[in-house]
């Protein structure tokens, strides 16, 4: 797996095509981890000129601001943005839908202007030129339905690029009652990733694996580290971790290629 | 004496639209309580969401069965409002029906008005029925209980009786009757009353036209105390809503300059401060009364006509965590009028002990996922999670308030730049991972 890195690539006087932004689950969260070397895999396999921040990554500050630490996020903000400023990055892919809104909505009013986009968009960017091709493999066939980050989907309004990938795998995308511009959040967002959730009756991230049992899919896709942790917390919870699996859309891709 | 029915009508309509002047006036000056924030970009654009979401409902039709029982009850409302011109220049100069020299277009306008009155009739029966036999969950929330529960009756009743009175009105003149023109849903009502002798129909017609202009003028006024005030605010505030993409927060500047400041290694961390700073009353961060809040918040408490789309999609709601946007809405507006109130006693707000944070808990603000559901979904634009997000600001920049779980988490990303205990070195060490 070739990863360089925006420090090697500088010391050659490289300048990368885009610079693939990592996020702390993608670091370090161990289930996110498959994800990014998932994603690095199709890279590397279309040849893409990237490389990544490495150890000069740090958080977004998405938790932050969510929580109402706008002192932390603008302070992880900034300190992000020169760095990236430094490295004249002009184009960020991340495989994070709340790093993706961060560094695309509430960086530049900080000095932070990229082109930034979600994997999905990227993926499917490479595919429109010809980059990559995807065709059906391993899931020829499979139910799967799609699981819309709050992040990518209502926030930013992508919500056809995750599913045209799906579709190229030859599969039956089949949708959730509540899909799109109206699904339902896993539970994660606005920083419940990092704390017990309040009383209640039941968990969010049980509701929403509830509603996609009852399409009787095969997979779950996600397209966010965090809705990824949630759904298969949710699966785990109803026994279903033998029948359904819970996948990236980059997972998919590079299993049905076997890449 | 002849002119004895024109001047109560004239005393009628002065007290009507000067009570409601007056009141449309102390909404100005509530809803200026807010902080400023500049809507002023866009215009164009502001004027397509405008035509697009208020007047042209597209937001409601979300929901096909309520959306399209709501457009029938908002173009009779606009509709039949035209009526209401032809009453009004009757009452004032004592003529009676003044357009029917219009003819054949006459005839056709007030069959339109009929049409529409008995739609609006059927819609508003579904409503109620919907409300109090179908009893939808999201009308049965804990916090439309006693006045916004029956806020929401009084409204359906009284459209029930305004329609009601239109078409008797209708039915018991007895010169439109034999006109034939127009009549063409009361000429259905008039021969139940057939036996009934022309003295007796004139009071009745005459009563239901005088009750008829009363009760909007008193519709009209009832407005600013109820939720139904939606059907002016709603312009507005589509108009002046967030035109950014929802994941966007906005950057708190006063934040920015300070960020910047401790950045800056070129500072002298003992300079003295300058005068004007040292003047400078440092603003309060996020939000702990609707002094905090931005005018458009506040008009979009004002707007909001509690139909609680917004909670029966909120993850939060549906899995029965305290909190409701609904409800976040409701309690500002609640707050609202009370420094509204003090202010009319007072002449200015003096004190009370009381913030928007003590109705709004912190258990509340907590249990958001900040996911945007309830912002899509409101379909004029009322954005409750900028209130939640503002409220949050405040428990953490100004009491230190956050859940102990997110005191960690933060603590972590200010130590190694990650939201767990992760070395930041530690970062690229997936790549080298089996």
């Amino acid at each position: 797996m070739n990863v360089p890195t925006m420090a090697e690539m500088m010391a050659q006087g490289k300048q990368p095509e885009i610079l693939f932004w990592v996020g702390c689950a993608g670091s370090f969260d161990d289930r996110a981890k498959k994800i990014t070397k998932a994603f690095v895999k199709i890279l590397n396999k279309a040849d893409v000129n990237f490389a990544v921040l490495g150890t000069e990554e740090s958080c977004s500050g998405d938790p932050a601001k969510r929580s109402g630490n706008e002192f932390l996020f603008q302070m992880q903000a900034i300190s992000n943005i020169e760095v990236m400023n430094a490295y004249e990055i002009k184009k960020v892919v991340t495989a994070c839908p709340h790093c993706f809104n961060t560094l695309k909505n509430e960086y530049p009013q900080l000095g932070g202007d990229f082109e930034v986009m979600h994997h999905t968009q990227f993926l499917k960017s490479l595919l429109d030129e010809g980059r990559i091709t995807i065709q059906g493999g391993a899931y020829k066939g499979k139910r799967i339905t799609f699981h819309d980050p709050c992040y990518l989907g209502r926030a930013n309004e992508v919500y056809e690029a995750p599913r045209e990938l799906i579709q190229k795998l030859e599969v039956e995308l089949v949708e959730m009652k509540r899909c799109k511009s109206n699904g339902l959040c896993c539970g994660a967002g606005g920083a419940q990733m990092f704390k017990d959730s309040e009383k209640g009756n039941k968990d969010i991230n049980i509701e929403r694996t509830e509603e996609a049992l009852e399409v009787k899919p095969d997979i779950i896709a996600t397209g966010c580290p965090f809705c990824n942790t949630m759904m298969t917390d949710g699966i785990k919870n109803k026994e279903e971790e033998q029948n359904i699996k819970v996948l990236d859309i980059v997972e998919l891709i590079v299993n049905a290629q076997d890449l | 004496m002849q002119y004895l029915p024109n001047i109560l009508f004239a005393i009628l309509l002065i007290v009507g639209i000067g009570f409601f002047t007056k009141n449309v006036r102390k909404l100005f000056r509530n809803i200026k309580l807010g902080k400023s924030i500049d809507r002023s970009d866009h215009s164009k654009l502001r004027w397509v969401n405008m035509i697009n979401i208020a007047l042209g409902q597209s937001k409601m039709v979300r929901r096909p069965v309520s959306g399209f029982l709501h457009i029938i009850v908002y173009v009779g409302f606009i509709v039949i409002n035209i009526e209401v011109l032809e009453i009004i220049i009757d009452g004032l100069l004592g003529t009676h029906r003044v357009f029917s020299f219009l003819g054949g277009f006459y005839g056709l306008l007030i069959s339109a008005f009929e049409i529409l009155a008995l739609l609006v009739l059927i819609a508003v029966i579904v409503f109620w029925l919907r409300r109090m036999v179908l009893r939808i969950p999201r009308f049965w929330n804990k916090e439309m209980k006693g006045f916004p529960k029956n806020d929401a009756l009084y409204i359906l009743y009284f459209e029930m009786v305004l329609m009601s009175l239109f078409l008797i009105m209708n039915a018991t003149d007895t010169h439109f009757q034999q006109a034939n023109s127009g009549n063409i849903i009361s000429q259905f009502i008039s021969p139940l009353l057939a036996n009934t002798n022309a003295e007796t129909l004139h009071i009745i017609e005459r009563s239901a036209w005088w009750l008829h202009i009363a009760g909007i003028l008193v519709f009209l006024n009832y407005l600013y105390y109820s939720k139904h005030l939606h059907i002016l605010l709603a312009f507005p505030n589509t108009y002046f809503a967030n035109l950014d993409v929802k994941g966007k927060l906005n950057n708190l500047q006063s934040v920015t300059d300070e960020v910047k400041m401790m950045l800056d290694p070129n500072i002298d961390p003992f300079a003295a401060p300058t005068e004007t700073e040292n003047d400078k009353i440092p603003e309060k961060f996020g939000a702990e009364d609707i002094f905090d809040l931005n005018w458009v918040q506040l008009l979009n408490a004002y707007t909001c006509t509690e139909c609680g789309r917004c909670t029966s999609v909120c993850p939060a709601n549906i899995t029965g965590k305290e909190l409701s946007p609904r409800a976040i809405m409701m309690k500002t507006r609640d707050r609202i009028e009370e420094v509204g109130k003090n202010i009319d006693k007072n002449g200015h707000f003096i004190a009370d002990g009381k913030v928007l944070t003590d109705t709004i808990t912190s258990e509340e603000i907590w249990a958001c996922t900040s996911c945007n559901a309830c912002v899509e979904e409101c379909p004029v634009n009322i954005d409750p999670l900028s209130i939640i997000i503002d409220m949050r600001r405040f428990q953490v920049m100004e009491k230190s308030a956050a859940p102990q779980e997110l005191n960690t988490m933060m603590t972590n990303i200010e130590n190694n730049g990650a939201p767990w205990q992760y070395n930041q070195l530690d970062r690229l060490n997936w790549k080298d991972e089996k």
